[in-house]
């Protein structure tokens, strides 16, 4: 049953050194608040997940927290590179990085595979991309029916899942609405599951769209109101899309980026 | 007729090219440009789909992302992303993929992985694949919008992230890929298309003021030309008022 806690406390109990984390969120409602109490922690030697590591890893790869990365698109959306990412890809810093690399839809089927507690996940992909060639979590498998040649994705199931809600209930319900992405396959497919929220109301009123979790699948709720800036909470806050633009030359340079860690998130 | 830019060109062209489609996957950046010029020109019921789970988004501006707001309040549907991957872009229910690129080569095969820079540097790492792989594999037709230079019409690419025509026209049925794989590759200078007997992009359409010889130049290989190219339109009053209302209101809305 999820416990309301304090993001410190939870992040504290839930996450640790080494730990497979999964921060999810397609563009919208993602949970910047808790990455940012994992910098604090100096929680380390991560491997994240992420179907697009976005700002969000940009901060946590430039910080030197993580060891590998799992994903399936390393860009700034709308903007250009991912600054930080490249420097740990291409020169080893501030630690290499050893990557998973996947496609869009090779990785929402890893994700479903995890919550489904299969071994794998099948799909028409990958066919004649070199993807394939550089790891070991896409295979191919046979239809037992027709004969076909399939390809099979290794299940994802992280230690933890961290997403950033609109609202939840006293008993920890929690719904999300909107672009909804990939969430809800993260959370199920987790050992342990931490939801920061906008707010908590008496009762959660069903939303068209809406995806509720039940408490029961989830560890702790945290509290954190405008958790997921600079990307947003639809009927909280809009993209601060300036916020994403201006990211580019902060993270271009190792001792910019360095100030503004010390300076916005320490 | 007020003067134009390459770009404006491009993105012109690009959105013509959706003329009668009804369904669109639309990537971000330029094929995003060209969609939602599409919607407000020549094709107003055109369906938008974007990654994030957005069917049928009707933004009034430009967005930045995939995921900006305005794409999920203006859709007729939305979607979590394994159903759209899944249900329906691998389902087979979407006409036109709309892609950009860093790199294609002369069978429209895309890289968006990672460049060679050299035995001294590394390579320079690129944003992925995205959603592209299946979006190429699975959409019944595929567009793609990309500036043109001999950086990015390469004889070689770097890294094949998403496959076109593979090396000929036998490739994509032998993999077993649905839909028809590129069928126009858009620039500032002109249009390529795969030849139907080769799948060798060809040089088919320049627009105005370009010569054959300035395409040549700009691209890695030794580029085939149609044996009469077209010239395209010049673009119309309209379509830049429309153009150019789009992206400025897309800055207004940064």
């Amino acid at each position: 049953m999820a416990e309301i806690r304090t993001l410190h406390d939870a992040v504290a109990d839930l996450i640790h050194d080494g730990d497979t984390l999964a921060m999810e969120g397609f563009t919208h409602l993602i949970p910047y608040a808790a990455a940012h109490e994992v910098i604090r922690q100096s929680i380390t030697d991560l491997t994240l997940v992420r179907m697009t590591p976005d700002v969000i890893y940009d901060q946590l790869i430039g910080a030197g927290l993580v060891r590998k990365l799992v994903f399936s698109w390393g860009g700034n959306p709308g903007v250009g590179s991912l600054h930080r990412f490249r420097d740990a890809v291409e020169n080893g810093w501030p630690r290499p990085l050893e990557l998973d690399e996947h496609s869009h839809a090779g990785m929402a089927n890893r994700y479903v595979a995890g919550a489904s507690r299969l071994p794998f996940a099948v799909l028409r992909g990958y066919r004649g991309s070199d993807l394939a060639t550089r790891t070991d979590t896409v295979s191919t498998v046979l239809c037992p029916f027709t004969g076909e040649e399939l390809a099979a994705v290794a299940a994802l199931n992280p230690d933890v899942t961290v997403i950033h809600a609109q609202q939840a209930d006293p008993d920890g319900n929690v719904q999300m609405w909107g672009l909804t992405g990939v969430q809800k396959e993260a959370v199920l497919a987790a050992d342990r599951v931490l939801v920061t929220v906008e707010e908590i109301v008496d009762s959660l009123v069903p939303r068209p769209g809406g995806v509720v979790l039940p408490g029961w699948v989830i560890d702790a709720v945290a509290v954190v109101p405008g958790g997921a800036h600079p990307s947003y909470a639809s009927g909280y806050s809009v993209r601060d899309n300036d916020f994403y633009q201006a990211w580019d030359p902060v993270s271009r340079d190792r001792e910019t980026f360095g100030k503004w860690l010390e300076e916005t998130v320490s | 007729m007020s003067a134009y830019t390459g770009d404006e060109l491009m993105e012109v062209n690009a959105a013509r090219a959706l003329a009668g489609a009804k369904t669109c996957f639309v990537g971000i950046g330029l094929p995003s440009t060209a969609a939602n010029l599409a919607r407000a020109t020549l094709n107003p019921g055109l369906v938008l789909i974007y990654e994030s789970g957005t069917i049928g988004s009707k933004p009034t501006r430009l967005p930045l992302s995939i995921g900006d707001g305005e794409l999920a309040e203006t859709a007729d549907a939305v979607v979590p992303v394994p159903e759209m991957f899944n249900y329906w872009l691998q389902g087979g229910r979407i006409d036109f993929g709309f892609l950009g690129a860093a790199q294609v080569d002369r069978f429209a095969n895309i890289n968006t992985t990672l460049v060679d820079r050299g035995p001294d540097r590394p390579a320079g790492r690129l944003p992925g694949a995205g959603g592209a792989p299946e979006i190429a594999a699975n959409c019944r037709q595929v567009l793609m919008v990309l500036r043109h230079s001999p950086r990015n019409f390469v004889a070689k690419l770097d890294f094949v992230t998403t496959l076109g025509h593979g090396a000929g026209p036998q490739d994509r049925k032998r993999l077993g890929m649905r839909g028809a794989g590129p069928v126009a590759v858009i620039t500032d200078l002109g249009i390529l298309r795969p030849d139907p007997d080769t799948a060798e992009l060809t040089l088919t359409d320049l627009h105005p003021g370009v010569s054959v010889e300035q395409i040549r130049q700009a691209t890695g290989w030794k580029l085939r030309t149609a044996p009469e190219p077209r010239t395209t339109a010049p673009p119309t009053e309209a379509e830049l008022t429309a153009l150019r209302t789009l992206k400025s209101a897309g800055k207004q809305g940064r």
